[in-house]
C-alpha cells in the first residue's frame, strides 16, 4: 500500500501548508497534517513529523506566524496561521503549480497521441 | 533559493538551538497526544492508539534532525557538532591539550612578534605621504662619518633652485646632540632635545601639524620671531597636553621662543632618521647663520610626479658637481656628488638581510612547533585508533573524520595564536620602549591588521601541517587490523615508530641549523665586544653641561678649568675633562694636511677628519692611550696655543715612518703643533674600521658645539649622578638636569643591533632546542612505554639492566646522529647566506658546529637517559604479568 502512495515533490509540501492555513485559518501542527492527509484522499506518503520541517522553514521566511494558544479540547499546542507575505507567496506558487500541471498535462498528452497506442 | 532574512533567521536559529529544541519537542509531544486521543476516540486500545500515532508521525528524532537542518546552516551544525566533541576531547586530555597551546603560543608569539618587527621595518611603508617619492641624497662615497652625507647651506640652496626632478629639497641639521636646550619653567630648568629643520622640511615629507601650523618662510631668516614646533610626546609629557600652548611663548635657552604648533603622534623623527634618539622640539635652521660653517644638512627631497629615480639621479650628477661649497669663498672649490636612496631604502635597506635571516630562524622555530606537535599527536593516534575505526565503521566518512581532525587542531592552533598574541603584544611593549636599540622605526612597532592577518594566517598553516601526518594516518588504515589489534603488538608499532623518528630526526636537523645560526651570530658578537675600542667604555661617565662664555674663549677655558678640578674634588672621580663630541656618538668632521704638503694627498688638498675640542684630561677620562708625546695642558688653552694630538691612523698618513710630534698640520684651517699621538678610536661603531680623528684644545681658534664633561670613577654614575648635579649647580643655577650617562651606553647603543639578533636568534635557537628535546624524550619514552612486555622478556631471559639502558640511549642516539648529520649540511649550506652578518667569523668556524653538535649530542643524551633508566628499571615478572 506504501508504495502506492505519492512521494512529496520538493517543495510541494510547503504549498500544501500554506494554502490549507489560507482556507482554514490558524491551525496547529496536527491539524494541518490531518487536514492535508484527509485532503490528499490519504494519496500522499506523509509523515507528519515532516510538517515541522516545513513549518520552521515557512517562518523563517516570515510567510507563516505561530503563536501559542489553547485547542477545542484544551491542549495546548502552537498555532500557525498565513501572513501578507504568505498570502502573497501562495499567490504566486498557485500560479506556478496551475501552470506547471497544465504544461504538464499537455506534454503528457502529446505523447498519448504521437505514441504506440 | 535562500533568502537573506532566511539566512539571518537561520543564524539566530544557530544560537538559540536548545530553546527551538525543547519548543518544537513540546509542540512534537502536543501532536502525538492529540493523534493518540483521535485514535483512542475511534475505538483502538491504547497502546495501539499510541503506536498507530508513532507511526503516522514517523520517528521523533528524525523529525527533530530535519526541524534542526531546515532551520539553521547545516555546516555550521557539523562545526557545533565537531567543536564540542574537540572541547570534550581537550577536556579529557587537558595535559595534551595544556602542552600543545603553550608549544604553539611560543612558536606563534614568537613569529608574530618577529613578523611585527619585520612589517614596521621592511615592509610597512613610511608614515609619510607617498613615502616612494622620498629620497634622501648623500655623498657617494661617505668615508668622514656625517660631515660627508650633509651639504652647507649654499650648496643646499643652489641645489634648490636648480634642479627640476623634486617637488622639494629640504634638510636638517645633522649635529645636534641630545639635550642641546633647556626649557626654563616654574621650576628647574630641564633638557630637551631640539632639531633645526631647514625651509619646508615637514611639507616635504608631508607632516601636517596636529595642533597649529608648520614654520612660515618669514621664520626662517635672520632677527625673525623664535619660534618651535613640539613633538607630540613631548607635549603630552612635559607640557601637559596643553591645547592653549599653540601661540603662546616657552623659554628655551633663556630667549622666549613662540610655540606654532604640535607635529602629530605618528610623526617620530628619531624612529626614521637616527634610531635610538628622540626629539623632543623643532627649530628653524636659519641659512644665513651657518653660511660658514661647512657641511651641515643631512638632505631629504620628494620626487616630482612622473620623474624616477634614475632620472632624478643623472640630474644630480650633472648638477651637484657644479655647485660650490661656499659663495663667500670660492676658493675653497666645488665638487660635491650626490647619490640618491629611496627613503625607505636608506632607512632600513642596511637591515633587510638581518631582518630576513632573523624572520627565516622563526619560521624554524614554527616548522619545529609543528613537527613536535605533529609527533604529539601521532602518540594520541595511537591512543585513538581504535575510537577512530569505531567511527568508521558505524559509517563516518574519511572526510568527516580528518574534518574532526582539523578542528581539533584549528581549536588547538587557535587558541595558541590568541596566547600568543598576548605574548607578542607583551614583547613588543618592551621592544617599542626600548630607546637604546639602535634600530629604526622600531619605536614605532605595533600589532596591526597586517600583524593579525598574518596571525590568521600561520595559525591556519601550522594547524593543517601538524594534523596532516597524524590525519592521513589515522583516517587511513585497515579497519579490521585496528579493530582486532590489541594494542600493544609490535608489528603495528614498528610502522607508527618510523613516522615518529623521522619526525624527531627532522626536528633534530632544524634545531641544529638554529643552534649553528645563532652559535655564529654569538660568535661574532662576541668578536665585536673584544675589539680594542681605544678607550675604556666601563667606570666613566658623561653629562651635557650647561654655560655662558658669552663667545669668549678666554672665558670659556675658564669655565672648563673650574668644572673639571671642581668636579675632581668629588670623593670617588679619578679624572675629569671635557670635550664637545663623544665616540660613537655625533661626528663632525673638518681636514687635515701636512703643512706644506697639501697637494700630495691623492689629489685632495685635505683628508677628512673626525674632530673633537676637547680639554686637558678629557683623553685620560676617557681611558684613551698616548702612545707619543703630550697631553694637553690648561696653559694651552690659557694662551691659546695652537696644538693637535692625532691617532695613530692620521699621524702616519700625514708623515709615513717619520716622528710626528712637533711638526706642523694645518687643521681645520689652522697650523697647529702635533703635541701628541693616541692609540686609534673607534669613532663611529665599533665595527668600523677607525678613521682620521684629531683632538684639539677648546681656544678661540676652533669653536666647540657643546660641553660634555667625563668623569672616570669606579663607583657607579647612579651614586655619583646627585654629587656631580650638585657641583654643577654651585657653578651655575641655570645646569639643566641632564642625565648623567655611562659611557657603555654609547657602546651598547652602537653594539645594539648586533645585539639585538643575536639576542633573538640565540632566543629561537635555545627554544628550538627546548622543543627537539621535548620530540627526543617523547618518542623515546613512549617507545620503552609500548615495548615495557618486550623488554620484560628480554630481561628475564638474562639482559642486565645496564644492556637494556645502552640499548635505549643507542636508540636515541641514532635518531640524534642522523639528525645532526642532516643539520650540519643545512647548516653549512644556509650559513653562507649569513656570511655577511658575520663579524671575524667564517660562516663554516669549526668550533661553532663542534660546540653546536656537542650541545645537541649532550641534550640528546639527557631527553634519553631518563626513559632508559626507566626502561633499565623495569621489573621482569609485573611487565609480564600485566596486559
Amino acid at each position: 500500500m506504501g508504495q502506492l502512495k505519492l512521494d512529496l515533490l520538493q517543495g510541494t509540501l510547503d504549498v500544501m501548508v500554506l494554502q490549507t492555513l489560507h482556507v482554514l485559518g490558524p491551525l496547529h501542527g496536527y491539524g494541518i497534517a490531518r487536514r492535508i492527509e484527509q485532503v490528499s484522499g490519504n494519496e500522499v506518503l506523509l509523515n507528519q513529523g515532516t510538517i515541522y520541517a516545513s513549518l520552521v522553514r515557512l517562518q523563517q521566511r516570515a510567510w507563516i506566524n505561530a503563536k501559542w494558544g489553547t485547542s477545542d479540547n484544551n491542549r495546548i499546542a502552537k498555532f500557525y496561521s498565513i501572513t501578507k507575505l504568505g498570502q502573497k507567496q501562495l499567490m504566486k506558487d498557485t500560479a506556478y503549480w496551475q501552470r506547471l500541471a497544465g504544461v504538464m498535462r499537455r506534454v503528457l498528452a502529446m505523447q498519448g497521441e504521437g505514441g504506440e497506442r | 533559493m535562500i533568502s537573506l532574512r532566511q539566512t539571518f533567521n537561520r543564524f539566530r536559529a544557530f544560537f538559540r538551538t536548545d530553546q527551538l529544541d525543547s519548543e518544537v519537542k513540546d509542540e512534537m509531544a502536543a501532536h502525538l497526544e492529540m493523534a493518540v486521543e483521535e485514535n483512542l476516540s475511534r475505538g483502538m486500545s491504547a497502546e495501539e492508539a499510541r503506536r498507530q500515532a508513532l507511526v503516522r508521525f514517523g520517528g521523533v528524532q528524525q523529525a527533530l534532525e530535519r526541524h534542526r537542518e531546515s532551520r539553521t546552516l547545516p555546516w555550521v551544525d557539523v562545526l557545533r557538532q565537531d567543536l564540542r566533541f574537540t572541547f570534550r576531547m581537550l577536556r579529557r586530555d587537558s595535559g595534551f591539550a595544556v602542552v600543545a597551546v603553550l608549544i604553539l603560543a611560543l612558536g606563534i608569539g614568537a613569529n608574530i612578534a618577529v613578523f611585527s618587527v619585520v612589517n614596521t621595518i621592511l615592509l610597512r611603508p613610511l608614515p609619510f605621504r607617498d613615502p616612494q617619492q622620498l629620497v634622501r641624497i648623500v655623498e657617494k662615497d661617505p668615508k668622514a662619518g656625517e660631515s660627508s652625507k650633509t651639504y652647507t647651506a649654499d650648496a643646499t640652496q643652489d641645489f634648490q633652485q636648480q634642479n627640476h626632478s623634486f617637488q622639494s629639497v629640504s634638510g636638517y641639521f645633522a649635529f645636534s646632540g641630545p639635550d642641546n636646550f633647556k626649557l626654563i619653567g616654574n621650576g628647574q630648568p630641564t633638557p630637551a632635545t631640539g632639531l633645526l629643520v631647514a625651509d619646508g622640511f615637514f611639507q616635504t615629507l608631508g607632516v601636517e601639524p596636529s595642533l597649529g601650523r608648520l614654520f612660515r618662510p618669514e621664520e626662517l631668516v635672520q632677527h625673525a620671531q623664535p619660534a618651535a614646533l613640539l613633538s607630540y610626546p613631548f607635549w603630552k609629557r612635559r607640557l601637559a597636553g596643553d591645547r592653549s600652548i599653540v601661540g603662546s611663548t616657552i623659554n628655551l635657552n633663556n630667549s622666549s621662543v613662540t610655540v606654532i604648533g604640535v607635529l602629530p603622534e605618528t610623526f617620530d623623527f628619531g624612529a626614521v632618521f637616527s634610531p635610538g634618539t628622540k626629539v623632543d622640539l623643532f627649530v628653524p635652521y636659519i641659512m644665513d647663520d651657518f653660511r660658514d660653517d661647512g657641511n651641515d644638512l643631512a638632505l631629504v627631497a620628494r620626487l616630482k610626479q612622473g620623474v624616477t629615480l634614475a632620472q632624478a639621479q643623472s640630474e644630480t650628477d650633472q648638477l651637484l658637481p657644479q655647485l660650490y661649497f661656499e659663495h663667500k669663498h670660492p676658493e675653497y672649490g666645488k665638487g660635491y656628488t650626490g647619490q640618491l636612496t629611496g627613503l625607505k631604502e636608506y632607512v632600513s635597506g642596511k637591515l633587510r638581510r638581518s631582518l630576513i635571516v632573523l624572520w627565516c630562524a622563526v619560521g624554524l622555530i614554527l616548522l619545529i612547533v609543528c613537527v613536535n606537535l605533529s609527533n604529539l599527536l601521532l602518540a594520541r593516534a595511537a591512543a585513538r585508533s581504535k575510537e577512530f575505526a569505531m567511527r568508521r565503521a558505524l559509517g563516518a566518512g574519511r572526510a568527516r573524520l580528518v574534518r574532526q581532525l582539523l578542528t581539533e587542531s584549528l581549536v588547538l592552533a587557535g587558541a595558541g595564536a590568541v596566547l600568543g598574541l598576548g605574548l607578542a603584544f607583551a614583547i613588543l611593549s618592551y621592544l617599542a620602549h626600548q630607546g637604546s636599540i639602535g634600530l629604526p622605526l622600531l619605536a614605532m612597532v605595533r600589532v596591526d591588521a597586517t600583524v593579525l592577518e598574518w596571525t590568521l594566517l600561520i595559525a591556519i598553516a601550522a594547524a593543517v601541517l601538524f594534523a596532516a601526518a597524524p590525519g592521513l594516518r589515522m583516517s587511513s588504515g585497515n579497519l579490521q587490523e585496528v579493530l582486532k589489534d590489541s594494542g600493544q603488538g609490535l608489528s603495528e608499532g614498528r610502522k607508527h615508530d618510523r613516522l615518529r623518528s623521522t619526525l624527531v630526526i627532522t626536528e633534530i636537523a632544524l634545531a641544529c641549523v638554529l643552534l649553528v645560526g645563532a652559535g655564529l651570530l654569538l660568535r661574532s658578537f662576541l668578536r665585536v665586544l673584544d675589539i680594542d675600542l681605544g678607550f675604556e667604555a666601563s667606570h666613566a661617565a658623561a653629562i651635557s653641561v650647561d654655560y655662558d662664555d658669552g663667545g669668549n674663549a678666554a672665558k670659556r677655558a675658564a669655565i672648563w678649568q673650574e668644572v673639571t678640578s671642581r668636579s675632581l674634588m668629588i670623593p670617588g672621580v679619578e679624572s675629569a675633562g671635557i670635550s664637545d663630541n663623544l665616540p660613537m656618538s655625533r661626528n663632525r668632521s673638518w681636514g687635515i694636511a701636512a703643512k706644506g704638503e697639501q697637494k700630495k694627498l691623492n689629489g685632495q688638498d685635505f683628508l677628512p677628519i673626525f674632530v673633537y675640542i676637547v680639554s686637558p684630561g678629557y683623553l685620560k677620562a676617557m681611558g684613551m692611550r698616548l702612545v707619543e708625546g703630550r697631553d694637553l695642558t690648561w696653559n694651552d688653552l690659557a694662551n691659546d696655543r695652537a696644538v693637535v694630538i692625532l691617532n695613530q691612523t692620521v699621524a702616519h698618513k700625514l708623515w709615513p715612518g717619520q716622528d710626528p710630534i712637533g711638526r706642523t698640520a694645518v687643521a681645520g684651517g689652522t697650523d697647529a703643533e702635533v703635541i701628541g699621538v693616541i692609540a686609534d678610536v673607534r669613532e663611529t661603531g665599533a665595527e668600523d674600521n677607525p678613521g682620521a680623528q684629531m683632538y684639539l684644545p677648546g681656544t678661540k681658534q676652533w669653536g666647540p658645539e657643546g660641553c660634555y664633561l667625563v668623569l672616570r670613577s669606579k663607583l657607579p654614575p647612579t651614586t655619583l649622578a646627585a654629587s656631580v648635579m650638585h657641583t654643577l649647580r654651585n657653578m651655575n643655577p641655570g645646569q639643566p638636569a641632564t642625565e648623567f650617562k655611562p659611557i657603555q651606553a654609547l657602546v651598547d647603543h652602537a653594539t645594539s643591533p648586533r645585539r639585538f639578533f643575536v639576542v633573538l636568534v640565540g632566543t629561537f635557537a635555545c627554544l628550538g632546542l627546548l622543543l627537539a628535546s621535548l620530540g627526543i624524550y617523547g618518542v623515546i619514552s613512549y617507545s620503552v612505554t609500548r615495548q615495557t612486555q618486550e623488554i620484560g622478556i628480554r630481561m628475564a631471559l638474562g639482559a642486565t639492566q645496564w644492556w637494556v639502558q645502552f640499548d635505549v640511549i643507542w636508540k636515541t642516539l641514532r635518531l640524534a646522529l642522523i639528525g645532526v648529520a642532516v643539520g650540519i649540511v643545512a647548516s653549512l649550506l644556509l650559513a653562507r647566506l649569513i656570511a655577511s652578518l658575520l663579524f671575524q667569523t667564517a660562516s663554516s668556524d669549526p668550533l661553532t658546529f663542534v660546540a653546536m653538535v656537542a650541545v645537541l649530542g649532550a641534550v640528546a643524551l639527557v631527553a634519553g637517559y631518563l626513559p632508559a633508566r626507566r626502561a633499565s628499571k623495569i621489573n621482569p615478572i609485573v611487565a609480564l604479568r600485566t596486559n
